[in-house]
């Protein structure tokens, strides 16, 4: 396949294509059959593969989150759709203490081939409870790699890189960018997990970014351009691993650095990337490095207050703005 | 049963007591450190469901688990060596007592957060399922795990699904030193699962012929496709919680009453041919030689402490 596609029918065609290659691969969680889940990613799958490899859940996020992580020991290649990233709380205990934990408490006996998808993200006036962005927050453990897609292709590609791992992997989609259009060629080779690109270059400020805010850092970095600022845009794709290598080659070329993150600032990814640059390129910074984040505080309903709690275009410029006057 | 198996389930049955009686000698001495979960008083149980099962059976136990390791036939040298934090430990002594492990006997630990190994079995019996694979998963838990939302989804998922699984819940009557009464609003916990639809039945957990027999008609079922099945084994912890357990919480004259239950007196009174110091002196040996071989392990070079996060730094 090379052509247009959305995000959402990117991330289908790639479940469907692992289902149709690989009779292990199964997936399973609320609605993602009858109804066609949740954000509509499984639709029509349920008819083509049965209720057996489309599997309905009940409301028991932590019992079929520990049911994929068995399904991988006993030699399938699961793919556990979690609704929202707020419910995947409620199966926590799976993902932290046996998904993350079972390879290294065994010895190495037993790595667990498990794909978790959920929705992250805010931007839908869902309130506090169904808009959390923790996927920083899950990067901390050891034991799991955490994507994050942005682009189409990423969300094609990530599908299939994390059904290829022998290790749990939690795959972010920001609600946001489901209806987003975006070239998809299924005949790339997909950049590996653990990389990070560089989506636009540049060479005032390195721009770090992973998820939804990729798009909101391309705008400002456009709007900034226009005054003379060129930004060098850098989409992790993978919050564990980090691609270290990546960042610091940047640092080393733009000397200055600025950080933009759907999490909350506190001991966030934005935090830890912040504290690898000094560990790592502490010599190279012209400048302190900025960061522009989630307020602290809980998703409001309204509009217009959600919209000045997540990061925006406009705060980037300012940001960028001022990081440029030191 | 005849005399042959009752000697096979008292040796086991012992071997799990006398092995344990080691680790408690071993912990004062320093040797083995962390939380020490003791199965002794429960050995019918574990003993009498392992006795029904294949070798390609998969096994969840708990963080109290070394007489289901014992009797699932992971050698004894290999769990002490894991309790002495030694690399010839069944899990290369990163998993310590709670965490055994044994790929070879499809031991799937050793999980010590309590429920957290029942979702885990519901996978496993979805993985045979769909792979039309005719093997049966057991999951051990106590009785305390009832109380966890995870055990009531677990049960609910097995039924609706039709599981290949045997759920053993022993119940000791206290998780940790709360008693049942004081956290239960209905203290029968078959009947919870039969709630279910789930085949149920409360059993005598100290006495291994019945559990061994129970299991073989619950594992024929189960194997026959009729979904899963849940035993309620009635048994009682004689040791502490753990080492660290004052025992307030219940009374001496409680642990003295249930100790003329012992599973070890019980099964000789029925066959009393069974030779108890032969069975004493071949335990003593496979005793001895555990503690040798954990003496004489390795302990892992720090270097390698960052091994086995992910699986590109196994070396397999």
């Amino acid at each position: 396949m090379n052509s247009t596609i959305t995000y959402r029918e990117a991330v289908r065609h790639a479940i469907k294509q692992a289902m149709e290659k690989d009779q292990r691969v199964f997936l399973m969680g609320e609605d993602v059959g009858h109804y066609g889940g949740g954000y509509a990613v499984s639709m029509g799958l349920l008819e083509q593969f049965g209720s057996e490899r489309i599997i309905d859940t009940p409301l028991s996020e932590s019992a079929f989150t520990g049911a994929g992580i068995g399904a991988a020991l006993g030699g399938m290649r699961p793919i556990v759709e979690i609704m929202t990233v707020n419910f995947s709380l409620l199966a926590l205990d799976q993902i932290m203490n046996n998904a993350a934990n079972l390879l290294h408490m065994s010895g190495g006996q037993f790595n667990v081939p498990l794909v978790i998808r959920m929705v992250t993200g805010g931007g839908k006036q869902l309130g506090a409870q169904h808009s959390h962005s923790l996927e920083g927050w899950y990067a901390h453990i050891p034991g799991l790699k955490i994507l994050t897609p942005a682009t189409v292709q990423d969300a094609y590609d990530m599908v299939t890189l994390a059904l290829a791992d022998p290790d749990p992997v939690l795959i972010f989609e920001h609600a946001m960018l489901y209806n987003n259009k975006g070239l998809l060629d299924t005949k790339v080779i997909p950049l590996s997990i653990g990389k990070a690109k560089i989506e636009r270059l540049g060479k005032d400020i390195t721009l770090i970014t992973y998820g939804a805010s990729l798009f909101k850092a391309l705008e400002a970095a456009q709007t900034l351009s226009d005054e003379g600022i060129d930004i060098e845009v850098i989409d992790l794709r993978s919050l564990r691993p980090l691609d270290d290598e990546t960042i610091m080659k940047s640092v080393a070329k733009t000397h200055r650095v600025m950080i933009v993150d759907e999490g909350w600032k506190s001991g966030s990814i934005s935090a830890e990337i912040m504290a690898r640059i000094n560990e790592q390129a502490f010599y190279e910074l012209d400048a302190p490095m900025g960061r522009v984040c989630t307020l602290e505080v809980p998703m409001p309903y309204a509009a217009h207050l959600e919209q000045a709690v997540l990061p925006q275009a406009d705060k980037i410029v300012a940001m960028a703005k001022k990081i440029m006057e030191k | 049963m005849d005399l042959d198996l009752a000697n096979k389930l008292y040796h086991k049955m012992l071997l799990i007591r006398r092995f344990e009686e080691k680790c408690v000698e071993m912990y004062s001495k320093e040797k083995i450190r962390g939380f020490l979960h003791l199965y002794i008083g429960e050995e019918a149980v574990a003993v009498g469901v392992m006795h029904a099962l294949s070798s390609e059976d998969a096994i969840f136990a708990t963080y109290r688990e070394h007489g289901h390791a014992l009797a699932r036939g992971i050698h004894p040298n290999r769990i002490m060596a894991e309790l002495y934090g030694k690399q010839e430990g069944c899990s290369r002594g990163r998993g310590g007592s709670m965490h055994l492990f044994d790929a070879a006997t499809r031991f799937y630990g050793g999980i010590a957060i309590v429920t957290g190994g029942l979702p885990m079995a519901i996978g496993m019996a979805l993985s045979d399922k769909m792979m039309k694979r005719n093997k049966v998963t057991v999951c051990f838990f106590g009785e305390g795990a009832v109380a966890e939302g995870e055990f009531h989804e677990s049960l609910n998922l097995a039924a609706l699904w039709h599981l290949p699984i045997l759920f053993v819940c022993e119940n000791n009557l206290y998780a940790m030193g709360t008693a049942l009464e004081f956290t239960q609003s209905e203290t029968n916990i078959s009947l919870k699962a039969a709630s279910y639809r789930i085949t149920s039945k409360q059993i005598d957990g100290m006495n291994v012929t019945e559990v061994a027999e129970s299991s073989e008609e619950a594992i024929a079922q189960i194997r026959s496709g009729n979904g899963p099945v849940f035993l309620e084994c009635l048994t009682y912890r004689f040791r502490a919680h753990s080492m660290y357990d004052a025992e307030l919480y219940r009374q001496k004259s409680e642990v003295e009453e249930w100790k003329q239950k012992d599973p070890l007196i019980r099964l000789p009174q029925d066959w009393s041919d069974i030779n108890i110091a032969q069975h004493e002196e071949e335990i003593s040996h496979i005793i001895d030689e555990a503690v040798e071989f954990a003496e004489n392990g390795t302990l892992e070079s720090v270097d390698d402490l960052e091994k086995f996060i992910y699986s590109s730094e196994v070396a397999r």
